[in-house]
């Protein structure tokens, strides 16, 4: 029977990325606990499961690189070698090629050149040539010939055989299966029946075979049983090999890419949940569809009950099926150990990293986007952050700096921080730079922390000299603009001498947003409830106009900047006066602005869709939805709403 | 009535390939990742075949064996041991254990499925 | 070399030969242009228009397409020529930029044409309404003269952004 199993390769290199994951984790721990028995046998182990199943799936470089890294891991759990740094050198640089290896396979390409180099490095490291993998034992058998003949069997099995789960009745079966057989049953044995325990194989046989096959192939029936009974195959006696048929190589036809990043794992009580959820509202929703069937007014109360349901579960399905798509940020972290590690390395600092938090979960789409981030946060600061441990000893401080990274749930918000205690930001040359870059005048004002808020500015740098590992520093401007994308933002916190942190805040689902509808002229937008602190129709006295700022609302004793979105928007036939529209004060960093629409619609829940993916972003603009009658409907952003309005007003002051 | 078997190992892709070629062969198949829910999976459930992998996390195969031979009525059960390399200290160990036989890691589906035939009347 | 196809399976056709590319062609005005098929993902009726501020002109704003919301361009007034009213039998050609998604405003599609590439000659520097930038050649089949357009140039970075952003 043809049985296809390139069905399960993408499980394979699914797995055999988990397995690299944690031998790489345990390679790194192992360094600084190489005693630890439990890792040791942990690290074989992922090592021995993708030999396994290479082997299985036809992967033969895989395999045979697989077993040589084994084989090195099997002499270090036995204690046989010691744990040295240059050990876990070379066993991570063969985690390293064993990825190269799986990408290979699945692409169908062939392997590196490295492989065979690094494959005698490990051999080397093991303290002689590692053993062939156990070769599969060629079939000794020459070609039979027609003829049958006769062969006399003695079967004695041992007296535990019923113990080992084996019927000898099914060895007798095989036998017959051969050819022609007469068997003899050798009684002697047998206890009386008083002391007989039915557990316990007492019997023997003698078998007459009629068989063309060979005395090889006889005595491989009794494979299973050789150890542990006695077997005689007259006229020969050959000895016998399990007769392991080597599998044919997987031809990959075509590059069945690993499952990448279009691809979920998700825990089975997730989908169960899942699963209950559409069947409440299944229900909820044929209950109402039965009420509007059989319609009368008196049962608008009801049918207004059915819908409410049907809302509820709608909303938790929702918020499920969203939490579908969540990860640990554990997942983006666990690639830093490695990192640190190397990066540390080359530029000659000690570096010791801490997490937290690695199980809060994010959206897949924002955890795989805050990789590269926060990639280049930590190579920052390793290479400007940390100093050498020359100068941290110097200092006072433990030669070995700190990195630590954290995430944390804070209100409807996911915080990532990575920090350092390393050198902190200066101030002084931060201001120093930017005015030489233009950046501010020189004769500017500004905060400590609008100094530190520079960093994120295209164009700034304060790295003394460029270094490949995080190039000159460039990238904050990046990082910045890739939390902003995800609606994020990013803060510095800094202290000379004593270290940095950023902080990165990210919202929490991304897709779906409570909104209040606004009409201005013929359009309609939504504005997030999040920003919105009140609505108010201003009397004549509480608008007045600020020579050269334009308009503002008095509002409880504050006095904030009116905008009016249709000048904003340029949109034509809107309520241009204050007192006859709608006034919706909004709130954004801290600071509170008044925005002048028509009127208000109706609040109402909003599925994001994203105006960049196939425009760009537009200031003042979060994004997009679709509403009930299928127009689209911009999502307008807070923040970048006051930008603009402080833009005009500074404008008007000029 | 189509005869049971329990497949115990930490590979996912070795479960699904092995599920899927007893499947074909006719077999209910359930599951384990180690020897500890090998052993959860025979509470209360009559399975006719056991195939298990050796190397496991949280209780390997030759443990999981001895433990199952200690349940009366899973003495007479034929146990297969799902191994990397044919050598004799497996074999013995598993023997010792109470394993009925032994599959060498890779093998072809059929020749699975002849193994099975051997051990199952 | 001329074939009539329905538009919607020509969107799933390739090339036919290295040096036959197949080109959608649609009016404008009195000029009839032509765009790589291969760019072509569907070709839509008319679909409400949300508009976008600070947006150039020929930026008519988005619309949705099952759910995406997707730009949509105004070639008429990207080529500067009269405004046309949008009405039921204005037509919207959907067209994949890398992996962007954008809506061409045309006045009706006329037909799927095999030009082979000897047939294409350079664009001269006048006679179009349509700036040379996005012109890559001018092929002409009996008395028809089609303009052929580079659909990237045309909803490049720059384009879709000029004129905006305060």
């Amino acid at each position: 029977m043809q049985i296809d199993l390139s069905r399960f390769r993408d499980t394979f290199f699914q797995e055999s990325a988990e397995h690299l994951a944690e031998m790489e984790a345990g390679l790194l721990r192992l360094e600084r606990e190489p005693n630890d028995t439990e890792l040791l046998n942990a690290i074989f182990r992922a090592a021995h499961s993708i030999k396994g199943a290479s082997g299985t799936f036809g992967f033969e470089d895989v395999a045979r690189f697989t077993h040589g890294l084994e084989s090195l891991l099997d002499r270090l759990r036995a204690g046989q070698i010691a744990v040295t740094h240059a050990l876990v050198d070379t066993l991570l640089r063969s985690g390293d090629l064993l990825r190269e290896l799986l990408a290979r396979a699945a692409a169908g390409t062939p392997a590196p050149e490295q492989m065979a180099a690094l494959l005698s490095e490990l051999e080397r490291a093991s303290g002689g040539a590692a053993s062939a993998p156990a070769p599969a034992p060629a079939r000794t058998g020459a070609p039979e010939y027609a003829t049958a003949k006769a062969y006399r069997i003695h079967f004695r099995p041992s007296i535990d055989l019923f113990q080992q789960g084996m019927d000898p009745l099914l060895i007798l079966r095989d036998l017959a299966a051969l050819g022609h057989a007469v068997a003899t049953a050798d009684a002697s044995q047998l206890p009386p029946l008083t002391s007989l325990d039915p557990e316990q194989c007492y019997l023997g046989w003698t078998v007459r075979l009629e068989t063309t096959k060979t005395a090889e192939e006889i005595r491989d029936v009794f494979a299973f049983v050789e150890d542990s009974a006695e077997i005689g195959v007259e006229p020969e006696a050959l000895e016998a090999q399990p007769a392991a048929v080597p599998v044919a190589a997987a031809e990959p036809k075509s590059a069945a890419a690993p499952a990448g990043t279009a691809s979920l794992r998700v825990a089975t009580s997730k989908v169960d949940k899942l699963i209950d959820l559409v069947g409440e509202l299944v229900i909820a929703q044929s209950m109402a569809k039965a009420i509007v069937d059989a319609f009368e007014p008196s049962r608008l109360h009801q049918l207004r009950e059915a819908m409410a349901e049907t809302e509820r579960y709608t909303r938790e399905l929702q918020e499920r099926v969203m939490s579908v798509r969540m990860l640990p940020i554990g997942q983006v972290f666990s690639r830093f150990p490695r990192l640190v590690r190397d990066v540390a390395a080359q530029l000659g600092k000690r570096v010791r990293v801490e997490m937290a938090g690695e199980e809060t979960e994010l959206d897949k789409g924002v955890v795989e986007r805050m990789s590269d981030p926060l990639t280049h946060l930590v190579r920052n600061a390793i290479d400007h952050g940390i100093e050498t441990p020359e100068e941290r000893r110097r200092l006072g401080k433990p030669e070995e700096g700190l990195l630590r990274l954290e995430a944390y749930h804070q209100s409807g918000n996911v915080m990532v921080a990575v920090s350092d205690d390393g050198r902190g930001l200066n101030a002084g040359r931060i201001r120093q730079k930017a005015v030489e870059r233009g950046l501010i005048a020189e004769n500017a004002v500004l905060s400590n922390e609008q100094a530190y808020n520079l960093i994120f500015e295209p164009g700034f740098s304060t790295a003394e000299k460029v270094s490949d590992v995080s190039g000159r520093g460039v990238g904050m401007d990046v990082v910045k603009r890739n939390v902003q994308a995800l609606n994020g933002s990013v803060a510095v916190d800094t202290q000379a001498g004593g270290g940095t942190t950023v902080s990165i805040r990210l919202p929490l689902t991304l897709a779906i947003l409570d909104g209040l509808l606004l009409k201005v002229g013929a359009e309609t937008y939504v504005m997030p409830l999040v920003s919105i602190v009140e609505s108010i129709r201003p009397r004549a006295d509480q608008v007045r106009g600020v020579a050269g700022k334009g308009d503002v609302v008095a509002v409880r004793g504050d006095v904030l900047p009116l905008v009016r979105l249709h000048e904003l928007f340029a949109i034509p036939a809107a309520v241009t006066d204050p007192c006859c529209g709608l006034t919706v004060i909004m709130e954004s960093g801290g600071q509170r602005t008044a925005l002048l629409v028509d009127e208000l619609l109706g609040q109402q829940q909003v599925v994001v869709k994203s105006l960049e993916a196939h425009y760009r972003k537009v200031r003042g603009v979060l994004g997009a939805t679709i509403l009930g009658d299928g127009r689209p409907a911009l999502i307008l952003d807070a923040a970048g709403l006051a930008e603009a309005a402080h833009g005009i007003s500074n404008e008007e002051t000029a | 009535m189509a005869k049971t078997v329990l497949i115990v190992d930490d590979s996912a892709s070795m479960r699904q390939m092995l599920a899927f070629t007893l499947q074909q062969g006719g077999f209910d198949v359930v599951e384990g990742c180690n020897g500890q829910e090998g052993l959860g999976q025979l509470d209360g459930r009559k399975v006719d075949l056991i195939l298990t992998d050796l190397n496991m996390p949280v209780m390997d195969g030759i443990t999981f064996i001895k433990n199952l031979r200690t349940r009366a009525e899973l003495r007479g059960t034929p146990v297969l041991m799902l191994t990397t390399e044919s050598h004799e200290t497996m074999k013995q160990q598993g023997k010792a254990a109470g394993a009925t036989g032994w599959i060498v890691k890779p093998f072809q589906p059929d020749k699975l499925l002849a193994v099975i035939a051997r051990v199952l009347p | 070399m001329q074939s009539t196809q329905p538009a919607g399976a020509a969107a799933g056709l390739k090339a036919n030969t290295s040096d036959v590319d197949q080109y959608l062609t649609f009016g404008l005005g009195q000029e009839e242009y032509g765009i790589e098929i291969l760019k072509v993902q569907e070709i839509k009726g008319y679909s409400a228009i949300t508009p976008i501020p600070n947006t150039p002109a020929h930026v008519k704003g988005v619309m949705n397409l099952r759910g995406t919301v997707v730009p949509v361009v105004d070639l008429r007034s990207k080529f500067s020529m009269e405004a046309m009213e949008y009405n039921k039998f204005t037509v919207i050609i959907v067209v994949t930029v890398g992996a962007k998604i954008a809506g061409l405003v045309v006045d009706a599609v006329s037909d799927v044409l095999n030009i082979p590439s000897s047939e294409i000659r350079p664009a001269p520097d006048f006679g179009s309404r349509a700036d040379t930038r996005f012109i890559t050649g001018m092929a002409s089949s009996g008395e028809k003269l089609t303009v052929l357009l580079d659909v990237d140039r045309l909803l490049g970075e720059e384009e879709l952004a000029a004129g905006s952003e305060s």
